[in-house]
């Protein structure tokens, strides 16, 4: 079995996989981290999005062996000190989510977005996460806490 | 201090933007086992031999069983909803032993130490099948030469309910319109997918379910596996999305019960996307025939239902009760002077069907509302002038339908003019009129829909008439902690509503605590011993009013304590902000040292007991009625067929509205869910019963391109059946925004010869449109 070594969420692990193995099955079955759900085996649904080498990966799309010397950021590692990342919070306050099993990949998605297009448009935002679903929300409030989550990015880096 | 009506940020929501969820496939027991599911390739077949041989040698593999190893244990599936006298249940073992009826059916399973070598090892299960003929068309079906689905034939009941001289209202109508319009079948597509854990001591089980019903399920399950109630627990953890699909009691919970207790180990289930595609029930799968009998003026006289509705190869939890949760809503928010409701239920070699959002209100809706446009045009009347000219007057209220429902409250007239006047409806007719000047081949077609819907499951005594298997009643308990804490015990079950939210609002309120103070614990039944769990918009209206009640007992409790200490008569104090205060002197206490009081228990007055909690069973006297106008202009390519949703005003009235932050929420997410019926979804089989749209590339679910901003508002008229005034919000959207969408496209297309197009309304069912207005 190949050996992989990965960082995620800021901790190193070696690992030995079977080749088949996919990137999210190694996140929720042998490292523990279930906060990135699977939802729909076929890409479409982008609940298993997380950042690989700083851009948004679907997780099921993704061998294991793939993401060899790679360092990967989920949803559990977004918050930092503590404190939610400014889309995270951005996602609480416009109630951008209600049952919560797409938020981790919406969000991840959404901080990519906002990072290739620090001022989206509402069209530039629904197009940009047209491969994230959602069944609860009807993507309003989603909207919504993306350009929300856009502005206080931006003043973020502003300020730092 | 009020809490009920603001828009409070979620407590729900940290944990699940920072991945600290507890959806059951996360969940790991010691030992834990995994299991697999090998499931009928052939919609229609007798099973003439199973080999497990090979696939019980592989490494991993722990034990595999075919149907005829647990044909003597695994009971039947329940159906708690018999219609009719007439109905016919058939068995349905959980895994089929000597027949196989829909593709997807369990025949085998495979129990292995991790999940990949249990998928592994189906491949190597033998299953010898012979064909059977598949039964797939609704009409067909009915016919006496058609194969069965069951020896007993296709017909599950069948049920006709008249009132008014129907006769009468038909005969010499200046306009009858008569038309059949196909509910396609859907499916439920939770963002979650289905996940089973079982454990056990040896003696008693625990099973974590991904599932909207763990009180209903702990007892269906108790009946027909045998484990004693009281022995087995159930617990629905974070749960993602329901939409009626888990409100069911599944083969894969039935199974993995009994694998648990075969093995005495801890075992797993966790369903594939297809796995759900194919095997969790569908929703709506109805024939529609609709007659409508009019005066000239655009009158209503009568209307005549008659409905084939698919159950699929069995009837599950609520499989019969879906058609006729619709059978008192095909009149809508109408007056007429006859009604006619009949309907078959058909079996099918497909999976059954169940409760999916709106659950039998949606199709009733969508016909009346369908067939109103078409009435409006026949005579040249705006559509929302001929809906005017039959509602219910908001003075008529209470009013008695001709159904037989006593709708309590409503003010049809309100919602819709505040609907009006938010989306433009003049400017964008003034724009419609333009572009079929000039030809454009992008028409404008401008939508609508009104309506209403019974909701709040519901009053026991009403169900009880209606052969439903259970009460509707729901439980709540409030405990006083020592330091002043509140917990809040619910029999809802929350999968993404807030209730843990609004409940906290609702207590906060009734109890004068902060809002911080209170914590609401759900979904156990261990814990939450009694409930009826979350479907029918029913947790707010009946659940939240549980909550409520427990609460202003708990407050009488506490008056009592409080005037025992404060040495004064009950009566001569008064509360507020959670206080009890001696009228007339600053005099006062308040509910949470109250609660240490009680605690410690040293000062009670006689024969008080030491504690404050409380708890509440609420059985609502009426259902409640939300309704609403919502409006939509839609532009349609006629080139290409291609629809494009351009705005969306909703203008709903659920009554007095906890917190308006979620019940917005609920809207969004059922006008889209409803937009995805009209424009997206459907469940196809070929005509073999092979399912087509097993994973979510070839099932259509709305993505964010596709749907515009919605505007919501909303009017106030309180319930009367309830004390919150609150009448229900989860199914609204759904039910109001198909019709309003399907009838802006026919609305835009009727000067080219269209009068309906089938649903979903693809760019190439819309195009076949057309070239048939053009033929």
């Amino acid at each position: 079995m190949p050996r992989i070594s990965v960082k995620v969420d800021g901790i190193a692990y070696e690992e030995d996989v079977e080749p088949r193995l996919l990137l999210v099955h190694l996140l929720r079955e042998r490292l523990g981290k279930t906060g990135t759900p699977a939802g729909c085996d076929t890409s479409n649904c982008g609940a298993c999005t997380v950042m690989l080498d700083g851009k948004t990966v679907k997780s099921c799309s993704v061998l294991a062996v793939q993401a060899d010397g790679s360092d990967i950021v989920t949803i559990e590692g977004l918050a930092a000190n503590g404190s939610l990342h400014p889309m995270q919070r951005a996602f609480h306050e416009e109630h951008a989510l209600q049952c919560g099993f797409c938020t981790p990949g919406m969000v991840m998605a959404a901080i990519d977005l906002v990072r290739d297009t620090p001022d989206p448009s509402e069209e530039a935002i629904r197009e940009g996460l047209e491969g994230n679903l959602c069944r609860c929300t009807g993507y309003c409030n989603i909207v919504r806490a993306v350009k929300r989550g856009a502005q206080e990015m931006g003043q973020a880096v502003k300020s730092s | 201090m009020t809490e009920v009506g603001k828009a409070r940020r979620r407590k729900e929501d940290a944990r699940l933007l920072t991945g600290r969820t507890r959806w059951t496939d996360n969940l790991q027991q010691p030992g834990m086992l995994h299991v697999a599911f090998l499931r009928s390739p052939m919609a229609h077949a007798r099973i003439t031999g199973v080999d497990v041989s090979a696939a019980r040698e592989l490494p991993g593999v722990v034990a595999v069983f075919a149907g005829q190893d647990v044909a003597g244990e695994q009971g039947s599936l329940p159906c708690a909803w018999p219609v009719s006298d007439d109905i016919v249940i058939p068995e349905h073992p959980p895994m089929a032993v000597t027949e196989v009826r829909y593709t997807g059916e369990i025949v085998a399973c495979v129990v292995a130490t991790d999940r990949f070598k249990a998928a592994d090892a189906l491949e190597a299960i033998e299953v010898d099948y012979e064909p059977l003929p598949p039964v797939i068309d609704l009409e067909t079906a009915l016919s006496p030469d058609s194969p069965k689905v069951h020896e007993t034939g296709n017909q599950a009941f069948s049920v006709k309910i008249t009132s008014g001289d129907l006769d009468a209202a038909f005969r010499d109508a200046p306009v009858v319109i008569d038309r059949t319009y196909v509910q396609q079948r859907l499916i439920g597509a939770a963002m979650e997918p289905r996940a089973v854990l079982v454990s056990t001591d040896g003696d008693t089980f625990t099973m974590w379910t991904s599932t909207q019903i763990p009180h209903v399920l702990r007892v269906m399950l108790a009946m027909v596996t045998g484990v004693p109630e009281h022995q087995l627990r159930v617990i629905a953890p974070d749960v993602g999305g329901g939409f009626g699909t888990k409100l069911q009691v599944t083969a894969e919970e039935v199974l993995c019960l009994l694998l648990c207790r075969k093995l005495g180990k801890p075992v797993k289930w966790a369903e594939s996307r297809t796995e759900g595609n194919l095997a969790v029930h569908q929703g709506r799968g109805q024939l529609q025939h609709i007659r409508l009998a009019a005066d000239s003026d655009g009158r209503i006289r009568g209307l005549q239902v008659d409905l084939l509705a698919d159950m699929g190869a069995y009837l599950m939890l609520v499989t019969p009760g879906v058609p006729m949760l619709g059978a008192t809503m095909f009149n809508g928010i109408y007056k007429m002077d006859a009604y006619e409701f009949a309907c078959k239920g058909v079996f099918t070699t497909k999976m059954p069907t169940d409760a999916y959002r709106g659950a039998g209100r949606p199709e009733a809706t969508f016909a009346i509302e369908r067939i109103m446009d078409e009435l409006a045009a026949e005579l040249r009347l705006d559509p929302i002038e001929v809906r005017r000219r039959n509602w219910i007057k908001h003075e008529e209220f209470p009013y008695t339908t001709i159904a037989g429902l006593t709708y309590d409250s409503g003010n049809y007239e309100a919602a819709t003019d505040k609907a009006l006047q938010l989306f433009g409806y003049d400017k964008l007719r003034a724009e419609q009129a333009d572009r079929r000047d000039r030809g454009d081949p992008v028409q404008l077609g401008i939508g609508v829909s009104t309506f209403t819907e019974m909701c709040g499951l519901a009053p026991s005594r009403m169900l009880g008439e209606a052969n439903y298997g259970a009460g509707g009643w729901e439980h709540a308990s409030v405990r006083m902690l020592p330091t002043g804490k509140v917990e809040v015990v619910t029999g809802t079950s929350p999968h993404g509503q807030g209730h843990v939210t609004s409940w906290s609002q609702i207590a906060a309120d009734a109890l004068g605590v902060p809002f911080e103070d209170v914590t609401v614990v759900h979904g156990d039944t261990a814990i939450s011993h009694k409930g009826m769990d979350t479907y029918g918009s029913r947790s707010l209206v009946v659940g939240g009013v549980a909550v409520l009640q427990a609460c202003e007992k708990v407050r009488e409790k506490a008056r009592k304590l409080a005037a025992h200490l404060l040495e004064c008569s009950p009566d001569d104090l008064d509360f507020a902000d959670g206080a009890f205060k001696v009228k007339g002197t600053d005099s006062q206490t308040t509910i949470q040292e109250l609660a240490l009081a009680a605690f410690a228990a040293h000062n009670l007055p006689e024969g008080a007991e030491a504690r404050l909690d409380s708890d509440a069973t609420f059985d609502p006297v009426n259902y409640s009625f939300p309704h609403g106008t919502h409006l939509t202009a839609v532009e349609v390519d006629t080139e290409t067929g291609h629809v494009k949703i351009r705005s969306y005003v909703a203008v709903d009235d659920v009554g007095k509205v906890v917190n308006p932050l979620i019940v917005e929420g609920q809207v969004h997410g059922g006008i889209a869910q409803g937009i995805g019926q009209a424009l997206y979804e459907e469940a196809v089989y070929d005509a073999e019963g092979n399912l087509l749209t097993a994973t979510l590339a070839d099932y259509l679910l709305p993505s964010a391109a596709d749907l515009p901003d919605f505007v919501t508002d909303r009017t106030e008229t309180p319930a009367t059946s309830n004390p919150l005034g609150a009448k229900g919000v989860g199914e609204a959207g759904t039910i109001a925004s198909t019709p309003a969408v399907v009838n802006a496209i026919v609305d835009a297309l009727r000067p080219h010869g269209v009068r309906d197009v089938p649903m979903p309304c693809t760019p190439e069912r819309v195009w076949r449109a057309l070239e048939g207005g053009r033929a």
